[in-house]
């Protein structure tokens, strides 16, 4: 019954969690204060991607300066991305405001293709692999658990600890009362904006470690960032923290189990049940 | 190709009929009895989604029907020698029941808007994955081919060698999808659902039976989805998982649709011109070599659409010509109904 491939599977399981933590993080954030599904948002990590391979692979910049200019490249992006595309619709029909960042999703997809072209793209970076007894991990995974860890920890005290943060939390709590506190919305959504973009900027960092860049690789990456983020209850950070290891355990487990697709597809199918027995998330009250 | 398509109602259709008709006599040639194939597929893929998108069900996850109707259809075909007539009702069924089995919850527990879009979206997904875990059965990825009889045309293998005789099956199922779109409109099935897309509550409190509503229009919607992809599958010959489903065609659905005009009976059809025009115009004025431009404008387009023209191309024909008819009087009406 020890298996010790099992327990890899789980362990790598719990790895990708903090990948896919930390990607529901800035979207969980967007979706809770400015209440906008950004369906593009996996279209962003994938800007950043990009960024950081052009920086590093075709002017030599160092890592750590073509991931720092990647971050602000992409939180620059999301505050573009409110102020040409979110404003001009946040009066109409939700379903509107999700089917606007569709389009923006299908622009920025075929305009990195035409940028960039179909080919995978890669760092050409050789990471280590850790062995823990027979057991075998990625490093970039545990790098990426990591920083999700710290990027949870730094979020949570930025919205609990600072006068913007909890100016955040109040407007998403309620929208209508908040202006007249002396609170802009405006500014404030804008903010937001910034730091979403930005946490899509660092979980762009970390996912080219690990993975090539393509123009499509926002499409295997969004379905499952929105699903976390909906599972763990919109806007409920912790929430989304803990649904992101349950689905990752789907898929790692999953996929040890039979194929990977598998994983995925117990994984999609859980959240489909998920939604019928509880829509308002997992993880409300 | 498309005048007969974009006359508005009661402007003789047998003339626009008549027109289409002729298509493959006036010798065309190959390439554009293609394109006119591919738009009246598309159109009717567009049409079947519209018929439940403009309830304000906006599905996500309409690959996940596309792909039943054609996988299920040349997987019996090429496995077990079943011919489509018999694997595509099959193909109907097994999306019929999916729809049934997904849409109950939903509506029953009244998961709408974003929540009812993320559902059918994870849908799109399971279907796909489910064909590409099927390697074996489906060749993953790769996709899989039709298998093709011998001289190329079959009435029994619904196959035919000559892109003549496809148009007029593609014709006919389009005209079929249109006459359907027309019956819905003029139901009551339509005022219920337009009802419960104002105000569940108001629409139930009134008698309406808004999950019998929803899933009769989900199922029926389904079916032609999958009627699509059937059709799609046995006239490239060719499947793959991600262009009969997943989350890439199921966005392409809804934005063809949105472009082309969504309370409109002849929208999802120009959805299916523009997008496919567009995207030949740029590939013939460009060439091969640069990928992602047709792409880029069209994403440009959408968002623009959806900010400033949200009832799209031919609603917004529509609404000019009504103004204009009306001396201005009623300009509003279409742009109001569309919102």
């Amino acid at each position: 019954m020890f298996d010790i491939f099992l327990i890899e599977a789980v362990i790598n399981g719990v790895l990708l969690g903090g990948v896919l933590a930390l990607l529901a993080l800035g979207l969980n954030l967007v979706f809770g204060v400015i209440d906008v599904v950004w369906i593009c948002y996996a279209e962003l990590v994938m800007i950043g991607m990009y960024a950081i391979w052009w920086l590093f692979v075709h002017y030599g910049v160092p890592l750590p300066v073509a991931i720092g200019a990647a971050v602000a490249l992409v939180a620059l992006a999301g505050v573009a991305l409110h102020v040409l595309v979110i404003q001009p619709v946040l009066g109409t029909p939700p379903i509107n405001q999700l089917l606007v960042t569709g389009g923006v999703l299908f622009f920025l997809q075929a305009a990195a293709t035409l940028a960039f072209g179909i080919e995978f793209r890669n760092l050409g970076l050789r990471m280590p692999i850790v062995e823990v007894g027979e057991m075998f991990f990625s490093f970039a995974r545990i790098l990426a658990f990591a920083t999700a860890l710290a990027g949870v920890a730094a979020l949570w005290l930025f919205l609990t600890r600072t006068y913007l943060g909890t100016a955040i939390r109040a407007i998403s709590q309620d929208r209508e009362i908040m202006p007249l506190m002396g609170v802009n919305p405006r500014r404030i959504y804008l903010v937001t904006s910034a730091i979403g973009g930005g946490m899509a900027g660092i979980a762009a960092a970390l996912l080219a470690l690990q993975y090539d860049v393509h123009p499509a690789i926002g499409l295997s990456f969004g379905p499952i960032t929105f699903m976390i983020c909906v599972l763990g209850g919109l806007g409920n950070m912790a929430g989304g923290f803990v649904a992101a290891f349950v689905f990752a355990q789907f898929i790692s487990v999953g996929g040890f189990y039979a194929q990977v697709e598998w994983g995925y597809v117990i994984a999609f199918a859980f959240f489909i049940v998920m939604m019928f027995v509880r829509p308002q998330g997992l993880f409300s009250r | 190709m498309s005048a007969g398509a974009a006359l508005p109602r009661r402007l003789p259709p047998l003339a626009g009929l008549a027109a289409l008709a002729a298509v493959p006599l006036v010798g065309l040639g190959n390439y554009h009895l293609h394109l006119a194939i591919t738009i009246l597929i598309w159109g009717f893929v567009y049409t079947a989604w519209s018929i439940m998108g403009r309830f304000g069900m906006v599905s996500l996850g309409h690959g996940a029907f596309l792909g039943i109707g054609a996988y299920v259809t040349a997987m019996l075909w090429n496995a077990f020698g079943l011919a489509p007539w018999i694997g595509i009702p099959i193909a109907l069924a097994l999306a019929v029941l999916m729809a049934f089995v997904i849409g109950y919850p939903c509506f029953r527990f009244r998961i709408v808007g974003h929540y009812f879009a993320l559902v059918t979206l994870a849908l799109g997904e399971v279907v796909r994955l489910t064909i590409v875990a099927l390697r074996d059965h489906t060749g993953g990825s790769l996709g899989m081919t039709v298998e093709g009889v011998a001289g190329g045309t079959s009435l029994l293998a619904l196959q035919f060698g000559d892109r003549g005789a496809f148009f007029y099956l593609a014709l006919a199922v389009w005209l079929g999808g249109l006459w359907v779109w027309r019956l819905v409109d003029r139901s009551m099935l339509r005022y219920a659902l337009e009802a419960a897309s104002e105000d569940e509550d108001a629409a139930a409190s009134i008698g309406v039976d808004v999950t019998r509503a929803k899933l009769a229009i989900t199922m029926l919607s389904a079916a032609m989805t999958a009627l699509g992809g059937a059709l799609y599958a046995q006239y490239q010959l060719y499947i793959n998982p991600e262009t009969v489903s997943g989350i890439g065609i199921s966005l392409q659905i809804v934005f063809a649709v949105i472009a082309g005009g969504l309370y409109v009976q002849a929208g999802p059809t120009v959805g299916a011109v523009i997008t496919l025009l567009l995207a030949e115009t740029l590939r013939v004025a460009v060439g091969h070599d640069v990928h992602g431009l047709d792409g880029t404008i069209y994403g440009l387009l959408l968002v623009l659409f959806i900010i400033y023209m949200p009832q799209g191309v031919s609603g917004f024909a529509l609404a000019l010509w009504r103004g204009l008819r009306d001396g201005g009087a009623r300009r509003a009406d279409a742009g109001a109904a569309a919102r």
